[in-house]
């Protein structure tokens, strides 16, 4: 067989010549080291190949090998709480073989091929299955159950089948195909770039909680909808994310740090195993999957790993499960994009970035979504995707912002100026938006209470007036305006500040259930109504605004789920006396 | 293999050569150039294909021509020898003595370049470092193995600063080895002076080592430097188990070396003509911060650079941000203030922060406190703003509390001398003291029982 040959290298990218049937996309081994590229562009005999590991040292005349396959990840049990690269590497293999620093041109298995798992066949023999069939399942940890599927594109008799330990090499039985008798294993691959088929796509219903206030209540994901988080640097993107992969409510988590620092990516590797689901008290690393590919580890992987990211994330999907996938940060992944296009002598489209950008931003996010998955049982699962933009300068005007809100649905707009006041999480409320807010209300209004939705609009009115108030504010000052006035500003101040304001470093208000947000939020408004109405009889905002029942209602944060309910009770009560006395007070002078 | 000399130079274009007639440079491959005069300098290949090799030149081009020049490929990848008899030497930007001692006989080389630090081996920086500045152990800790820029414009102190913070970085209660590496990329000889002396005045200089590249000397060596420094640093941590201190001072100087080759190598250019792959590049810089489970050293960065025209969302400092684990930025306004540190917090952050502090680290009450500074003083700079507007006479009470807390904190909590070290106790003292300004009900972001049990009620509240 003849092997190929180098004839340009310029980082990244290397031109090779003479390879055997190039393929676009096609995996190839470049140089002594084997290093691992996929064919990008094919012009006559040569194929360009963009490489994922670094290409010091290659020189023309080295060999290239074309593997003949596609990209692509293995699915199995096995995947859960294993942190890879991007291109679906396990780091802590790597690690054992290569050290502290990570070594080229390294190929591991991606998931543990020793490793005997417990397998109940839920099929027998001689039965008639078709692709995406479950037909056993694998407890792949004490939170999830992996359900072993027929391979897409696969129908037969069942031969062979049974129950009992078997690693992933192993085979589990057999299907008998029109085309012949193909074995089953417990893993099988999947190419990154093809999004796993479905039968059709559902409407987004009920939200991804996530125990954030200003999401949950304010701005709201559905389960397989899509978010976009833009913000300048430190306004707390990567916070958001981490506290979404922490709190919210789906089953499996895949979080992609595409780009990003490997301190941070450290630290979720230390808190994520000693944190505990809400529900279950496991680990939350029992139902996650990391793929890390910090910035100074080869760009080109960092193109793979929002694909190899999302593949997991629709494998989980197939099974009947929630998944969301938080991908930090789709900046990176386009300047990635940009450089490997800079390379190629293309054209480029705005600031440099290539005119496809646009395309494979909305392909990518277009893998999201609550589908009926491909199997007999029509099993429902979704795959919520909230990507991380990073805009240079803070600008939402360039090209990887705009594109990414022409195809998100939930718009969480970090600021930087709420940010430097340490207003936490420092989404803005004005400019942030959910399309998902009138097909949920439906669920907020069934599951949590019935006035919820008409409480979300109340608040965000009160904020929205404050706004206009500032401006006159900053014209006249605070004690110009009229009393019905100043009461709303205080009131405003209480939803930003006990309300909207959570501290992802506090044990207790790092989290809040749905439930609690609403006894909070109802609490405040109440309190609001209340000091308007004292306000009209006569009484002073100021003498309102130093009442001691307001740093009650500013512990609600810090207080336990399990004491909500009862320090309400006090604060209703004394909420009514106190506003009581200032009237009277008032009405006597 | 033997290193080949090639005298087909084709093209001589700002800092890059076009040879031909090579068939299998390697990617990163260096070599050693010979001009006209018989002078030699460096250079290191950026592509190569079939018959042509593009090389970068590390240093003057002067002299080079097509007809004499010669090209020799040695064979190997940019390394460095590195030994523990680097520390108390001076450098030039490729790694000679500059302080006219003796060449360095290294055992070992290393790669200058580095391979990525797998994530999975990372340790999660966590101990406190005390600068002994309040604005910066107070507001915005370091921990060990971070990388916090300084964030500076032309004429501010930055170098004062940085050498305040080499001279009184400490971490409480050990008493392990330590080193400062430090890396200048085309800073003036003044510059370059300050810092010598700084360093040999407080007795550092023993535990330092110097690359200097100056800004008359070639800016492509500028590339190189930072590289060369890091890769020392990791000799001493990571070998020699210290604690080492890296300052690279000026990042844009750096970044503009690079904007200069990819200008020459006719890549289309991002934003403001830097190339697309700055946020990469800058990356395989700042990324070598760290601590590795296991080993002992570890290594903290604080490269400086200079925002052209204090602009924070240029390029550089935009994607440094995007890179480091926050920044201290330095305010022109604090400075004609005659604030020293012209620290503005509310610019300022430490993403990691919280790993450094709390019960056990600092104190407990530290990240409220903290968190409450800050809203105080971004509240108290909100009425600043209004006051010129109104009169101070229209704001209300509340406002003018907040005001005078601010005044405060500027004056008491951010100021200190340039040899002031103040502990963490005074630091979180002072910050007691600016709070004694507001009623207890203003003070939201701490528990209330570490009102209860740290507020100074005797100075008012």
């Amino acid at each position: 067989m003849a092997d190929g040959y180098v004839v340009r290298v310029s980082g990244p990218v290397v031109v090779a010549e003479g390879l055997e049937e190039p393929k676009m996309y096609d995996v190839v081994k470049v140089g002594e080291l084997g290093l691992v590229g996929e064919i990008i562009r094919i012009q006559g005999s040569k194929a360009t190949v963009q490489v994922y590991e670094d290409t010091t040292g290659v020189r023309p005349g080295d060999k290239v090998v074309n593997t003949k396959q596609a990209l692509s990840v293995e699915l199995g049990p096995g995947l859960l709480s294993s942190i890879y690269d991007g291109v679906q590497r396990p780091l802590s293999v790597l690690r054992e073989e290569s050290g502290d620093f990570i070594a080229r041109g390294i190929s591991i298995a991606p998931l543990d091929e020793k490793k005997k798992w417990e397998f109940q066949a839920q099929k027998k023999d001689g039965e008639e299955v078709v692709e995406g069939e479950v037909i056993g399942i694998v407890q792949e940890t004490p939170l999830i159950t992996h359900r072993i599927m027929v391979p897409i594109g696969l129908r037969g008799k069942l031969k062979g089948l049974r129950s009992g330990e078997y690693t992933i090499r192993d085979p589990i039985g057999s299907i008998a195909t029109p085309q012949g008798e193909v074995e089953l294993f417990l893993a099988t691959k999947w190419r990154v770039r093809t999004p796993r088929p479905i039968l059709r796509k559902l409407p987004p219903d009920s939200p991804l909680l996530t125990g954030q206030r200003v999401l949950d209540t304010f701005f709201p994901v559905a389960k397989g909808g899509t978010a976009a988080i833009p913000g300048p640097f430190g306004s707390g993107k990567t916070v958001t994310q981490q506290q979404l992969a922490k709190w919210a409510d789906s089953n499996v988590i895949v979080y992609v740090g595409c780009g990003e620092r490997g301190n941070e990516m450290t630290e979720v590797l230390a808190t994520f195993p000693e944190l505990e689901d809400p529900k279950s008290k496991r680990p939350l690393m029992e139902r996650t999957i990391l793929v890390a590919n910090t910035s100074n580890m080869p760009v080109a992987a960092r193109e793979a790993s929002i694909y190899t990211g999302i593949t997991m994330a629709e494998y989980y999907r197939d099974m009947g499960y929630d998944v969301a996938l938080m991908a930090d940060s789709t900046s990176r992944w386009a300047e990635a994009l940009r450089e490997i296009s800079g390379r190629l002598e293309e054209m480029p489209g705005e600031e440099g970035y290539p005119a496809y950008l646009g395309r494979r931003l909305a392909e990518f996010y277009e893998r999201a979504g609550k589908v009926v998955v491909v199997s007999p049982d029509k099993r429902v699962g979704s795959v919520t995707v909230v990507g991380a933009v990073s805009p240079p300068g803070g600008d939402f005007s360039e090209p990887v912002s705009q594109n990414t809100l022409r195809v998100t649905r939930v718009f969480w707009a970090l600021d930087a100026s709420l940010a430097s006041r340490r207003h936490f999480p420092s989404i803005n409320w004005l400019t942030s938006y959910s399309l998902y807010v009138d097909t949920l209300s439906t669920w907020y209004s069934k599951n949590v209470a019935d006035e919820f939705p008409a409480l979300r609009k109340e608040a965000l009115e009160v904020l929205q007036k404050e706004a206009e108030l500032q401006d006159i504010v900053q014209l006249v000052g605070y004690d110009a305006l009229p009393e019905a006035e100043k009461g709303l500003l205080d009131l405003a101040r209480m939803i930003r500040e006990d309300y909207l304001q959570q501290n992802a470093f506090d044990e207790v208000d790092t989290y809040t259930s749905i439930h609690k947000q609403y006894v909070m939020l109802r609490t405040i408004l109440a309190f609001g109504r209340r000091t308007a109405e004292a306000i009209r009889r006569g009484a002073q905002a100021t003498q309102l605004s130093s009442l001691p029942v307001k740093s009650k209602i500013s512990r609600l944060k810090w207080t336990p789920e399990a004491e909500v309910d009862r320090l309400v009770e006090e604060i209703e009560r004394e909420m009514g006396e106190q506003i009581e006395g200032v009237v009277r007070e008032a009405v006597a002078q | 293999m033997i290193p080949l000399t090639y005298k087909t130079i084709r093209q001589v274009a700002g800092p890059l050569l076009f040879v031909e007639g090579v068939n299998d440079a390697a990617y990163g491959e260096i070599v050693e150039i010979t001009n006209a005069l018989g002078e030699r300098v460096r250079g290191q290949v950026l592509e190569s294909g079939k018959g042509l090799a593009v090389v970068q030149v590390f240093g003057s081009t002067l002299g080079l021509d097509v007809n004499s020049s010669s090209v020799r490929f040695l064979g190997e990848t940019a390394r460095v020898g590195v030994s523990d008899e680097m520390l108390g030497r001076v450098f030039d930007g490729l790694g000679n003595p500059r302080d006219g001692g003796a060449p360095i006989v290294a055992k070992e080389k290393f790669d200058i370049v580095g391979s990525a630090i797998n994530p999975y081996s990372r340790e999660e920086p966590s101990e406190f470092i005390q600068t002994g500045i309040s604005a910066i152990d107070g507001m915005n800790t370091l921990v060990r193995g971070q990388k916090l820029p300084l964030f500076s414009g032309a004429g501010l102190p930055h170098n004062v600063l940085a050498a305040q913070i080499a001279r009184q970085a400490k971490v409480l209660g050990a008493s392990e080895e330590f080193a400062v590496v430090f890396a200048a990329m085309g800073i003036t000889s003044e510059e370059a002076n300050f810092f010598m002396r700084e360093f040999e005045e407080t007795g550092a200089l023993e535990r330092s080592v110097l690359f200097l590249n100056l800004s008359s000397d070639p800016s492509m060596e500028r590339v190189l430097t930072p590289r060369l420094a890091l890769t020392t640093a990791e000799f001493f941590a990571y070998e020699k188990e210290m604690h080492v201190l890296v300052i690279l001072t000026d990042m844009t100087n750096y970044c503009e070396a690079l904007r200069e080759i990819s200008a020459a190598r006719d890549e289309v250019p991002g934003r403001r003509g830097y190339p697309g792959y700055m946020y990469t590049d800058l990356a395989t810089i700042y990324e070598r911060a760290g601590k590795i489970r296991g080993r002992k050293g570890s290594i903290t960065q604080m490269p400086i650079l200079t925002m052209p025209a204090d602009d924070k969302t240029h390029p550089i400092p935009d994607l440094t941000g995007y890179i480091t684990e926050g920044q201290v930025y330095l305010s022109r306004e604090l400075e004609r203030a005659g604030i020293y540190p012209p620290i503005d917090v509310l610019e300022s952050l430490s993403r990691l922060m919280n790993q450094g502090i709390g019960r056990g680290k600092t104190r407990e009450d530290h990240r409220g406190l903290a968190d409450q500074l800050y809203a105080a003083y971004a509240q108290g700079k909100d009425v600043r703003a209004l006051s010129a507007i109104v009169g101070v006479e229209a704001l209300s009470e509340n406002d003018r509390r907040y005001l005078r807390a601010a005044e405060r904190f500027e004056k008491m909590f951010v100021a200190q001398g340039v040899y002031e070290d103040r502990t963490i106790e005074q630091t979180l003292e002072i910050g007691w003291e600016v709070l004694a300004e507001l009623p207890d009900s203003e003070l939201k972001k701490i528990r209330p029982e570490y009102i209860q049990k740290y507020r100074k009620k005797a100075s008012g509240g």
